[in-house]
C-alpha cells in the first residue's frame, strides 16, 4: 500500500502545505517532514509528505541512467 | 445493533452495486445477462449509441432515423465546465452523432428530489435550453416527477433523441477491418477527473473543466472531409479503454493502442498519479472515437485538428489481425499488456 | 512532471535491460521476490518481466496490505459498516475485498454508510463535519501508511474529537519477510525491497537479509527504470556472490529512514502479534493503539468482538502471498475467481498478485 509520488511543495504553513502535481493542488500534512521547504519536492502518500526528495541523489541516479544509455548506444 | 446482513450464500453478490453502472465488465454482464436476455430486438442487440431505423420507403422517404435514450446522474449537479442540463443535451447529441446522424429532436424527463432549490432547477433547465439551441436539437417533449427526499440525488434526467441519417451512410463494427486506424478527438479523462475533484472526500483542486460538449459538428467535419468513417463511438463512462474493449469483444480482430500516443492533460495525469487511476478508463463527455481506413487517417486527423473541439485529436491505435478479441497496450519499453474492461467502480487507491 | 517522467525514460530502461542480460548471461537460474504490491503492479503495468532474460525470474511477495488482512479483519470492517450511526471511511482499495458476509461495497448496497477517501486526514475532517456520527477509519497499511494514521489519531486526541476512531489493521513488513523465509517454501536469490516502506523505516532495516539469510536486497522506487536498476543490482550480487543491501531509491530513502515518522508511529502504536492472510499469526508484526489511546481504537470503543472467520474454500491466496504459487497455478484463477467476482483478496487489489497477473497479462 505504497502509492506515493514526488510533488512540488508550493506553499508551507506550519505543519501543512499546498502541493502541486501537473496543476492539481492539494493540502498535505507536513507533520512527518517538518524540514520541507517551499520549492522542495516531497514524496506524498495518502495526503502526508513522507520524505523530502533529495535532488542531488535524484540527479545522480539520472546521470547513471544517461551513462548507461550512452554506453549501450556506442 | 448489527443491521441484518444476509448470510453466506444467500446471494449478496446478486444485488445491484454501483460497479454495475460504471461501464466496466459488470455493466456489460448486466446488459447481456438481464436486458438482452428478455429484450431480443436485433437493433437493440447491436449495442451502439443509437438505434438506426430505416425510413426507406415510408411515404417516399430515403434515409434512416437514429433513435437513442440515456439517463444522467451526476454529483454534484453543477460541476466545473457544465451541469446536468448541459450534460443531458450533449450526451443525447453525441449518441446521435455517433450513428452519423444529424440531431433533430429530444425528450427530457426530469426526476426531482423533494427539497431541490427551485433556483437550482431553473439554472439547470436554462442550461439545457441554451445548449440544445447551440447544438441545433429541439426539446420537443418532456416530463417531470418528484420523489421524496433521499430517493434521488437532487435531480436525474432521462432523455430520448431522434436524428436523421442521410441515405447511404453506413457505420458499424461489422465494417471495421484489420489495418484500420483508431483516432480519439482529444484529451482523455477531463470530465471524470473534474467531477471527481469537485466531490467531497478527495480535497484536490485544479484548473480543469469537464469536456462536456456537443460533438455533432466534429463528426460532420469527417464527412465533409470525405473520410470513410467505419465506426464511431462517444467515449463516456469507462473511458476510451472500455469503448475499445467493447469494439474488440468477440471480433475477429484485435486493437493495439500506443500508450505514448494517448493525449492526456497534465492535470488529469497528475490526478491519476495521485489517485492511482488509469486515464484510459476515466470518463469523458466530449470525446469521439473513430475507426477509419489507414489511407483516410491523415484526412480524419486533419479535419479534427482544425475543429475547435478536436485540436488535441490523435491517432492512438490500429486494428490488427493479431490477438483477436483483445485490446493490447504497447508501452514505450517495447513491452505490451492486455487491456481489460475495468472490474468495477473507478476508486482512488493508495496501493 | 519532474522526477516522475525522467525515471520512465525508454532509453534508460533499454540500457538497464541490456545490462541485466549481460550480467546474467551464463549464470544459473535466479529468482527474486518483489516484496511490495506496488512493485507487483508496476512490473505488470509496464510489462517489465518480458525484458528480463529467461534465467531471471520475479515472484510476488506478501506486500499488499489489503491482501494480507485476514478474513476476520475484513469481516470486522463489514460488521462495523452495518451498525447504525457508524460511518466507515476507507481507502478505495478495501471496498471490494470479499469478507465471509460480503464486501464493504456490498454492505453499502444494503444501506451501510461507507465512504472512500484519499487521506486519513479527510476522514478526520468528515468526523468534524458530522458530529452526530461515529466515524471509523479503516487503518490498513504498512509502515508507509501507519504514521499518517497515527498523526490523525494524535490530532483527534489533542483536539478532543470524540467521534473519530480507527480500526488498526496496520502491519509491519520486516517480520513478514522473515516469516516467508523461515517457512522455507520458496527458493529466493534476492529481494526487491519496498521503496516507500523503506522511506519510513530506512534501507538499513533490511540488513538482516544479507546478514542472516545470505540474500541481497535492492530497495527500489516505482518507476520502470528504478525497478530495472534494482534487478540489475540483485543480479550483480548473485554473480559476484556478495549479498548486501543496495539502496536504489536514494532520492527518497535514507539508511535510517524518517525518524519523525517513526516517532509519531511509536507515540500512537505498540507492536503486537498480527494475523496475516497466508502467513498466519506473525509475532511482533502488527500495530495496536497504546493503552492511553484506547478510546480511539474503534474495536474497543464500539465493543467489536474479534471474529474468527474461515478463508474462502478453494482460495489459495495464502500460497500466492508466500510466493509458493504463481497466481495462474490456482485452480480458481480466471474461472471462479476474476476481478469482477473475486474469491480472494489477491484478485481484488490492483496490487494483488492475482489481479496484476489477470488484468495486466503481457500480450504474446
Amino acid at each position: 500500500m505504497c502509492l506515493a509520488v514526488p510533488v512540488l511543495l508550493k506553499q508551507k504553513r506550519d505543519d501543512s502545505g499546498t502541493i502541486d502535481l501537473g496543476g492539481v493542488e492539494r493540502e498535505v500534512s507536513l507533520l512527518l517532514t517538518p524540514e520541507a521547504q517551499e520549492g522542495d519536492y516531497v514524496i506524498v502518500h495518502a495526503g502526508f509528505a513522507i520524505s523530502v526528495l533529495d535532488r542531488e541523489e535524484a540527479e545522480a541516479t539520472l546521470s547513471l541512467f544517461r551513462e548507461l544509455a550512452d554506453s549501450q548506444g556506442q | 445493533m448489527l443491521r441484518s446482513l444476509p448470510a453466506e450464500g444467500s446471494g449478496v453478490s446478486e444485488r445491484i452495486r454501483l460497479a454495475h453502472g460504471s461501464g466496466g465488465e459488470l455493466s456489460r454482464r448486466l446488459v447481456h445477462e438481464v436486458f438482452l436476455r428478455y429484450l431480443l430486438d436485433p437493433e437493440l442487440a447491436r449495442l451502439e449509441d443509437s438505434a438506426v431505423l430505416s425510413a426507406d420507403g415510408l411515404d417516399g422517404a430515403c434515409g434512416a432515423l437514429a433513435f437513442t435514450t440515456d439517463s444522467y446522474v451526476v454529483s454534484p449537479l453543477e460541476f466545473p465546465g457544465g451541469d446536468i442540463g448541459k450534460l443531458a443535451v450533449c450526451g443525447t447529441v453525441n449518441d446521435l452523432a455517433a450513428a452519423g446522424a444529424r440531431p433533430l429532436w429530444m425528450a427530457a424527463g426530469w426526476i426531482l428530489e423533494e427539497g431541490l432549490p427551485l433556483d437550482t432547477l431553473e439554472r439547470l433547465v436554462r442550461s439545457m435550453a441554451e445548449w440544445s439551441a447551440a447544438a441545433g436539437i429541439r426539446v420537443v417533449t418532456g416530463d417531470t416527477k418528484v420523489v421524496p427526499q433521499g430517493l434521488a440525488d437532487g435531480a436525474y434526467v432521462n432523455t430520448s433523441g431522434v436524428g436523421w441519417v442521410p441515405q447511404g451512410r453506413c457505420l458499424g463494427r461489422q465494417r471495421v477491418r484489420s489495418g484500420d486506424r483508431v483516432l480519439v478527438s482529444g484529451c482523455l479523462g477531463d470530465h471524470g477527473v473534474a467531477v471527481m475533484l469537485a466531490r467531497q472526500g478527495i480535497s484536490m483542486s485544479a484548473h480543469l473543466v469537464s469536456d462536456v460538449a456537443p460533438l455533432h459538428g466534429l463528426v460532420q467535419s469527417l464527412f465533409d472531409a470525405e473520410v470513410d468513417v467505419r465506426w464511431l463511438r462517444d467515449a463516456t463512462r469507462g473511458g476510451l479503454g472500455s469503448v475499445l474493449c467493447e469494439l474488440a469483444q468477440g471480433a475477429n480482430y484485435g486493437i493495439e493502442v500506443e500508450e505514448q500516443s494517448l493525449p492526456v492533460r497534465a492535470e488529469v495525469s497528475g490526478a491519476a498519479e495521485l489517485l492511482g487511476l488509469d486515464p484510459l478508463f476515466i470518463a469523458n463527455e466530449g470525446k469521439m472515437v473513430v475507426v477509419v481506413p489507414p489511407e483516410d487517417a491523415a484526412a480524419a486527423l486533419g479535419a479534427w485538428n482544425s475543429h475547435p473541439l478536436g485540436r488535441d485529436a490523435a491517432v492512438v491505435g490500429r486494428v490488427t489481425e493479431k490477438h483477436p478479441g483483445r485490446v493490447v497496450s504497447l508501452t514505450p519499453y517495447g513491452t505490451s499488456r492486455i487491456v481489460h474492461l475495468p472490474a468495477g467502480e473507478l476508486l482512488p487507491r493508495i496501493c | 512532471m519532474r522526477y516522475l517522467s525522467d525515471f520512465r525514460d525508454a532509453a534508460a530502461c533499454a540500457a538497464l535491460a541490456e545490462r541485466i542480460r549481460r550480467l546474467a548471461h551464463g549464470a544459473g537460474e535466479m529468482q527474486f521476490m518483489e516484496f511490495c504490491g506496488g512493485h507487483t503492479h508496476a512490473i505488470a503495468r509496464h510489462g517489465l518481466r518480458s525484458l528480463l532474460p529467461e534465467n531471471v525470474r520475479l515472484v510476488s511477495g506478501p506486500g499488499c496490505p489489503v491482501c494480507v488482512s485476514s478474513q476476520g479483519d475484513v469481516d470486522r470492517a463489514v460488521a462495523l459498516a452495518g451498525r447504525d450511526g457508524v460511518t466507515v471511511v476507507t481507502f478505495g482499495d478495501m471496498m471490494q475485498v470479499p469478507g465471509s458476509e460480503g464486501s464493504l461495497q456490498e454492505a453499502r448496497a444494503l444501506g451501510a454508510d461507507v465512504r472512500v477517501v484519499y487521506s486519513p486526514a479527510d476522514a478526520l475532517r468528515l468526523a468534524v463535519d458530522c458530529p452526530g456520527r461515529q466515524v471509523v477509519f479503516l487503518g490498513v497499511g504498512f509502515e508507509t501508511t501507519a504514521p499518517a494514521v497515527a498523526a490523525t489519531v494524535l490530532q483527534a486526541q489533542r483536539q478532543g474529537i470524540t467521534n473519530y476512531s480507527v480500526l488498526s489493521l496496520h502491519k509491519l513488513t520486516p517480520p513478514a519477510m522473515r516469516a516467508v523465509l523461515d517457512a522455507g517454501e520458496v527458493r529466493l536469490d534476492g529481494v526487491i525491497g519496498p521503496g516507500h516502506v523503506s522511506t519510513v523505516i530506512g534501507a538499513g532495516a533490511w540488513r538482516f537479509l544479507p546478514e542472516e539469510h545470505g540474500l541481497g536486497c535492492a530497495v527500489a522506487g516505482f518507476e520502470p527504470a528504478d525497478l530495472l536498476l534494482a534487478v540489475a543490482e540483485l543480479v550483480r550480487m548473485v554473480v559476484e556472490g556478495r549479498p548486501e543491501v543496495a539502496n536504489c531509491y536514494r532520492r527518497s530513502v535514507s539508511d535510517g529512514g524518517n525518524s519523525r515518522a517513526l516517532a509519531v508511529m511509536e507515540q500512537a502504536f505498540q507492536v503486537v502479534d498480527a494475523d496475516w492472510r497466508g502467513l498466519g499469526v506473525v509475532p511482533a508484526s502488527g500495530l495496536h493503539f497504546r493503552p492511553e489511546l484506547a478510546d480511539l481504537d474503534a474495536g474497543a470503543r464500539l465493543a467489536l468482538p474479534k471474529l474468527e472467520s474461515r478463508e474462502p474454500a478453494g482460495c489459495r491466496c495464502g500460497e500466492v502471498l508466500r510466493g509458493v504459487l504463481e497466481p495462474s497455478q490456482c485452480p480458481l484463477f480466471g474461472s471462479a475467481c476474476t476481478p469482477e467476482s473475486p474469491v480472494g483478496p489477491c484478485m481484488v487489489s490492483t496490487e494483488g498478485a492475482c489481479s496484476a497477473h489477470y488484468l495486466l497479462r503481457e500480450a504474446g
